[in-house]
């Protein structure tokens, strides 16, 4: 992780310094006397430093931590029965840690697919509009440090800290989880893990990106926090009932729905990013799982139930991957367009 | 230092500063002067490269603010209106941040901002959080983390706003010893004239987006109100009041031989005499000679009582 975060690092140091010579012929960017730090991480530093010590931040992990905790627990009182119950000679016994639950509380990846959300917008709502709020946007801005930094700053600040916080949680899981049932992961399981980790990462960071945009758009922290959690209720409950509801006014009464019309829903469904959260999870959690569509008896036919290789269960899921990682992209463009037009005049 | 040429900016259809020349040099302290919503808040984010003109150039230290911005806030240590800190660091802490982003490396950094709060008198403050600040304690970390930097020039927006009459004159002679004992050149906006004529070694006034006058406090009278710079008020009396209208006549034709005399005029017993300098010895002096009694003399100059009646209270309307 240290090695992601130092080539993220110096991928970005790198792209700020091409930009600064290309800008500014190269001049003080690159000059590196001792002891002096590039602002960019200073800046970083610094989010970072505000958002741990900050009382959101400390609720939120203690929440996301405990109903981590809390489905690891459920999932080790069931674990000896999912294991006896399940079919497949299971090579994949280690995976259930993440998903077994007793029905009663949901597994930990259920969890994160609504609390995730939350974090990604209490670490980005009031990102830009507490600087103007506070006054010290024109302070910062007349430091001699590109505009950008500041924006992209706080993204990297928020990302860096989203990432160690679920690779961490992914982890403590992985070691309470060796220590009391005895099996260790395969190589197989950890990269699923892993890869499962990483897509925790992105979907937050929709969010974060997505809050950052509402924080430029809305002058008080207030109006954006609340714009972001609407849209968030929105995804989360509403958008699947508006969905059904106009499926079942389209499709007359008793008629059941066509291959293509199935397909069509969800297609619908998964511009959510909960969804495509879910169908990743669902995916790489689950190696059984072939196809997140429906099949057709005939291609059912033959088929050897064995799990699927990570790498085949990655590929099924790529879309909904690249989905999630465009969207955060796209918000946080828009943020940087929005946030470089902005003028420091409109005070608040 | 600060060289500004054809400068506008136009917001909509709404010209906020319109076609400014003006000319800093290195050493000076210059103070925008103007009421509010004069533009002088967009001139000043202008000058930093923070704010796009609409036509014209603005060059400091040599470089122009539109395309070398960060060259020029490099040496330019900025302090805004209303400026903030972060609540929650102490003032030790907000002023090592500034340092950190202006590239300065942490040991020396430390140094500096220990001298720096001992300057502005916050030493004892260092590690307070800046939120428990009053308005004058944040003015005066302001003014250290403009400092922080060396800048050539320090340029202040409104700085005595919402500070009392006490705290506004130490912060003000703070600025004036700095520029005399660094030479660093000092621009600032503000709209009371009287609180900061006193440190400017030249004044701009600023009107609706226009330079209007610009120079020392006394050419700029010159400037605004001609050859009638000052009147000689005369109080005179004479014993005969039949001879009285006579011999006021005769007054009124032996100043008015003087040249630099302007005008004359009787009000009953009060004589007010227009004129270019100072005139009072020499009304003083005839009105004796024509054996009238002088019972007061008082002198008036078109100063900066008239310039700012005649700018600043009338055009009073709020910058958003």
């Amino acid at each position: 992780m240290k090695f992601t975060i130092n080539t993220l690092k110096e991928e970005i140091i790198m792209s700020h310094n091409s930009q600064a010579i290309s800008t500014f012929m190269g001049s003080s960017v690159l000059s590196h006397s001792k002891g002096e730090v590039n602002p960019f991480w200073i800046i970083v530093k610094k989010e970072i430093a505000d958002h741990i010590r900050s009382w959101r931040f400390g609720i939120l992990v203690i929440i996301i931590g405990l109903t981590c905790l809390g489905s690891l627990y459920v999932s080790l009182q069931n674990i000896a029965d999912a294991l006896q119950k399940s079919k497949v000679d299971d090579a994949f016994a280690f995976l259930k840690l993440y998903t077994v639950s007793d029905g009663k509380m949901p597994p930990y990846f259920v969890f994160l697919s609504f609390l995730g959300p939350l974090l990604g917008i209490s670490l980005g709502f009031d990102a830009i509009n507490s600087e103007y709020s506070r006054g010290t946007i024109s302070r910062i801005l007349s430091q001699p440090i590109p505009r950008d930094f500041l924006i992209t700053a706080k993204f990297t600040a928020s990302l860096i800290i989203i990432s160690m916080m679920f690779l961490l949680l992914s982890f403590l899981v992985m070691g309470i989880g060796i220590i009391s049932i005895g099996i260790a992961p395969t190589v197989e399981e950890f990269t699923r893990v892993l890869l499962f980790t990483i897509a925790s990462i992105v979907y937050v960071s929709f969010w974060l990106s997505l809050s950052i945009l509402l924080s430029i758009k809305f002058e008080q922290a207030s109006t954006s926090a609340l714009s972001g959690i609407s849209i968030w209720l929105f995804f989360t409950v509403f958008y699947s009932i508006l969905v059904n509801v106009v499926f079942s006014i389209i499709i007359p009464a008793g008629r059941k729905l066509s291959i293509s019309g199935i397909q069509t829903k969800l297609a619908i469904l998964r511009i959510t990013p909960n969804q495509l959260f879910t169908d990743i999870t669902n995916v790489l959690l689950s190696p059984q799982v072939r196809s997140l569509g429906p099949l057709s008896m005939e291609q059912m036919e033959g088929a050897i139930p064995t799990p699927l290789p990570v790498f085949q269960s990655l590929l099924l899921v790529w879309p909904q991957f690249v989905g999630l990682i465009a969207g955060t992209i796209l918000c946080f463009f828009f943020s940087y367009l929005l946030f470089m037009r902005k003028d420091v005049k409109t005070l608040m | 230092m600060i060289e500004i040429l054809g400068l506008s900016k136009q917001y909509g259809s709404q010209k906020v500063v319109n076609n400014l020349n003006l000319n800093i040099e290195r050493g000076e302290v210059f103070g925008l002067l103007g009421p509010n919503g004069a533009g002088k808040s967009t001139t000043i984010r202008m000058i930093l490269g923070m704010t796009e003109p609409s036509s014209g150039t603005v060059k400091v230290n040599g470089f122009l603010s539109n395309m070398n911005p960060i060259k020029v806030k490099e040496c330019v240590g900025y302090l805004p209106e209303d400026v903030g800190f972060y609540d929650k660091m102490t003032a030790f802490e907000n002023l090592m941040y500034t340092a950190q982003l202006n590239r300065i490396s942490k040991a020396t950094a430390k140094d500096k901002v220990e001298q720096l709060l001992k300057l502005v008198g916050l030493h004892n403050e260092r590690n307070k959080k800046a939120g428990t600040f009053s308005k004058g304690m944040k003015q005066r970390l302001g003014l250290a983390d403009v400092l922080i930097k060396d800048p050539k020039v320090i340029i202040l927006d409104e700085p005595t706003l919402g500070l009392d009459p006490k705290g506004m004159k130490e912060f003000l002679d703070l600025i004036k010893r700095l520029s005399e004992e660094k030479g660093v050149t000092v621009l600032f906006s503000s709209h009371h004239l009287h609180q900061v004529q006193h440190i400017c070694s030249r004044v701009g006034l600023f009107i609706n987006g226009q330079l209007i006058a610009s120079g020392d406090v006394d050419s700029l009278s010159t400037q605004l109100f001609g050859d009638q710079s000052a009147r000689v008020f005369a109080g005179v009396r004479y014993d005969n009041n039949n001879e009285y209208s006579n011999k006021k006549e005769e007054l009124k034709r032996q100043l008015l031989s003087n040249p630099e005399v302007s005008g004359v005029q009787f009000n009953d017993e009060e004589l007010i005499v227009e004129c270019k300098n100072n005139m009072s010895s020499y009304v003083a002096k005839t009105i004796v000679n024509q054996h009238l009694d002088l019972t007061y003399l008082n002198k008036k100059e078109y100063g900066l009582d008239e310039i700012y009646d005649k700018y600043f209270e009338g055009g009073d309307h709020h910058e958003s």
